[in-house]
């Protein structure tokens, strides 16, 4: 056994069958059923999209923000491979998991909310794509990051599968496989928030303009942390493992260091527009904007100091923290910012059957990493046995 | 393996060196486009409008579209918005009294709501798979329900909340005006401007229904004009009418680009419903981002040339390691 290899990863093992897997089973059995009313019946039935708020959670969280909360693979990898930290390798795994799961189901959950879905290839399809919409650039860099990260996690399988030679050959190509993992988040990452550009005046200017690109690629890489944070934690406390305090407390200032650079850009951005004016007008989207900010801001007050870095438990607030901005900062510009100024009266709330289609999308994940984590070697190699 | 890493340091050094040559200016901007020459679109005069609602029957009849119903009784087709079901609606401003047509205050007003038919349309730069277009030559912004994906991305782009879709329905379309192009083999235009009694929503040429509504807003109010009525250019249908109180702005001859479809109003438009729009369109803003980051994947080829050497370094020594590691982890 070594004490600190710290590529070696292991299998967690125990049962597959316990309250938490049976929970997301039940979950997703009920998201079964709704999405078979919403085939068969359409999408008004289920859900409370109307002609104002088309975009409802369905497209926002299930996607956007699905998207934003599996970026800690993109975001880890950019640490180890690109800023050749490589004693941040043990996160690797684990990070690209929840990221494979939940981009794999991002883009699945596309299906969901696509009103005509059998159509849904004329995206890649020369004569019908249309190469200036943005949606056409996410489409293709989710879907194309959603295969190369199969292809970065299968040495897992081959592992698994003691399928050596074909890891080794693979090995030889990994490094363009992690490249291309690094640059295509960027894109479809800063595009997600490209996409308000085209709505215009709709978006309120607290959200629409023209750095969106970078202040969506910036959260994005800032929550892939904040992400791995509350994972590690979560994964430690229920597997009863130590938490690799020796790699978060680290890895956190770093976030704590992009999270600078990003509010420097956010308020900039702002005060250069002028549109920080919005940001008091008594309202709901007000107190959103400040909700969304003041989360961005609590990391800096929760792990700011060595010493707070020390405690577990900040650790996942930070994470927890960052996790709730980066999801406002798409709810609000996608729906809680927006339309607004049409004043044509329209209104959104999701209905239940909405949410508990997005829960269902979110218990897949869970059941996914619970499965793969106890029979794939994804965790890092633990000294003390793991209950079971 | 060293001289594959010269090679590869070679390839990356030379390829970010011609790029970044090439990629020099880095925005390419975008302009707003403007009409096509032979732009068709209407012309609605809110002065001239009686509220009697001919055209949404009509555009109803034409697109073969269903009634909708809002009172109680089932009876009258009844929408109080445009839908995917009814794409041509009057809408009424209403304030104190109502005692004055025309006017902003205890007065009443009509206004049109229909697809404008942007130079520069939000929808089309929106759609990922072309199934918004617009035409070249007549520049009508058109619907194809077999390109369609069901996105709903120029539901929510439209500034005026045009096209709509069918949530009712398990093979949902967008439903929008198309100035029934469909009509125009059988000698017809739009059936909105077709059945107008008097002349308030006009069909013709874009340029032709531009001078014309810059023609009225010279004239004095109160003093007497003819009036066009169906199609600018079409058979003499005229009629001689008072002048209204109008503002002096043609909505669409500016917004956005310019529209095709153009509005007079005595009362001020944001009121009656029709959005403050810059003359820069959003899809031109978007499409200047997009391109500067995306244009001719350029970036994208030199960023990954970059991150592809310095991965090619680093994944190799953990490969080393995970080799090393696993063997005594396995074994």
């Amino acid at each position: 056994m070594t004490t600190h290899q710290h590529a070696a990863h292991t299998p967690v093992g125990g049962s597959l069958v316990n309250a938490a897997t049976l929970v997301c089973g039940v979950l997703i059995a009920i998201m079964a059923a709704i999405l078979l009313v919403r085939f068969i019946f359409g999408l008004g039935t289920v859900a409370n999209i109307n002609d104002g708020y088309s975009w409802g959670i369905w497209v926002v969280v299930d996607v956007m923000i699905g998207s934003a909360l599996a970026c800690g693979g993109f975001s880890v990898a950019l640490l180890v491979y690109i800023f050749n930290k490589g004693e941040y390798h043990p996160l690797v795994r684990p990070a690209l998991l929840a990221s494979l799961f939940g981009y794999t189901l991002a883009g699945a959950g596309i299906f969901v909310d696509l009103g005509r879905w059998w159509n849904f290839w004329h995206i890649f399809w020369p004569g019908y794509a249309n190469p200036s919409s943005v949606m056409f650039e996410v489409a293709v860099c989710v879907t194309a990051y959603v295969l190369v990260m199969w292809i970065e996690f299968s040495p897992v399988f081959l592992e698994k599968l003691g399928k050596r030679d074909v890891k080794r050959k693979l090995n030889k190509w990994l490094f363009f496989f992690i490249a291309l993992g690094v640059l295509l988040p960027m894109m479809h990452q800063s595009s997600l928030g490209t996409m308000l550009v085209v709505m215009g005046g709709q978006v309120n200017p607290l959200w629409q303009t023209p750095a969106v690109p970078l202040i969506y690629l910036l959260t994005a890489i800032v929550i892939g942390y904040g992400v791995v944070l509350f994972e590690s934690c979560v994964a430690a406390a229920s597997y009863r493992r130590t938490i690799e305090m020796r790699l978060l407390n680290p890895m956190s200032k770093i976030m704590l260091g992009v999270l600078a650079v990003y509010l420097v850009v956010r308020f900039g951005d702002l005060l250069i527009r002028g549109a920080l004016g919005e940001a008091f007008h008594p309202g709901w989207v007000a107190i959103s904007f400040w909700v969304e900010n003041i989360a961005f801001v609590a990391p800096f007050f929760l792990i700011g100091s060595a010493q707070a870095r020390r405690n577990p438990a900040n650790l996942f607030l930070a994470g927890i923290a960052i996790m709730i901005g980066g999801i406002l900062l798409r709810l609000n510009g996608f729906l809680i910012g927006y339309g607004h100024f049409t004043g044509s009266g329209w209104t959104y709330f999701p209905s239940l059957a909405e949410i508990m289609v997005t829960v269902g999308i979110f218990a897949i994940e869970v059941l996914g990493y619970i499965i793969i984590t106890r029979r794939f070697p994804v965790l890092p190699r633990e000294n003390a046995q793991v209950a079971s | 393996m060293d001289t594959r890493r010269h090679f590869l340091k070679g390839v990356v050094a030379g390829g970010a060196a011609i790029t970044a040559a090439a990629v020099a200016p880095p925005v390419c901007a975008r302009e707003t486009y403007s009409r096509p020459a032979e732009a068709l679109g209407l012309l609605y005069d809110a002065t001239l409008c009686i509220g009697c609602k001919a055209c949404v029957a009509a555009c109803k009849e034409a697109n073969n579209n269903p009634p909708e119903f809002s009172t109680g009784d089932h009876v009258w087709d009844t929408p109080l918005d445009t839908s995917a079901y009814t794409f041509n609606i009057i809408k009424m401003y209403r304030n104190g009294t109502m005692q004055t047509k025309d006017a902003e205050v205890n007065g009443f007003a009509f206004m049109k709501t229909s697809c404008m038919h942007c130079a520069d349309p939000s929808c089309v730069s929106a759609c990922p798979v072309s199934a918004m277009t617009k035409d070249p030559a007549t520049g009508i912004v058109a619907y194809d329900p077999g390109a369609c994906v069901g996105c709903r991305y120029c539901v929510v782009a439209c500034p005026f909340g045009i096209p709509k879709y069918q949530y009712d329905s398990p093979t949902g379309k967008i439903g929008k005006c198309e100035l029934c192009r469909h009509r125009y083999a059988d000698g017809h235009y739009s059936a909105c401007a077709e059945v107008c009694p008097t002349g308030a929503t006009l069909y013709g040429r874009s340029a032709d229904l531009l001078l014309e509504a810059k023609r009225r807003i010279a004239l004095k109010p109160g003093s007497v004009t003819r009036y066009p009525r169906g199609k600018i250019g079409g058979p003499d249908q005229s009629y001689e009418g008072p002048v209204g109180n109008y503002l002096q702005h043609v909505y669409g001859e500016n917004e956005f680009g310019g529209t095709q479809v153009l509005k007079l109003s005595a009362v001020t438009f944001a009121k009656v419903g029709m959005p403050d729009l810059p003359p820069k369109s959003s899809a031109a803003t978007s499409e200047t981002l997009q391109h500067s980051l995306y244009g001719g994947l350029v970036m994208p080829v030199v960023v990954l040339g970059a991150l592809s050497f310095i991965a090619k370094r680093n994944v190799h020594d953990e490969d080393d390691e995970s080799d090393t590691g696993k063997d005594k982890g396995e074994k």
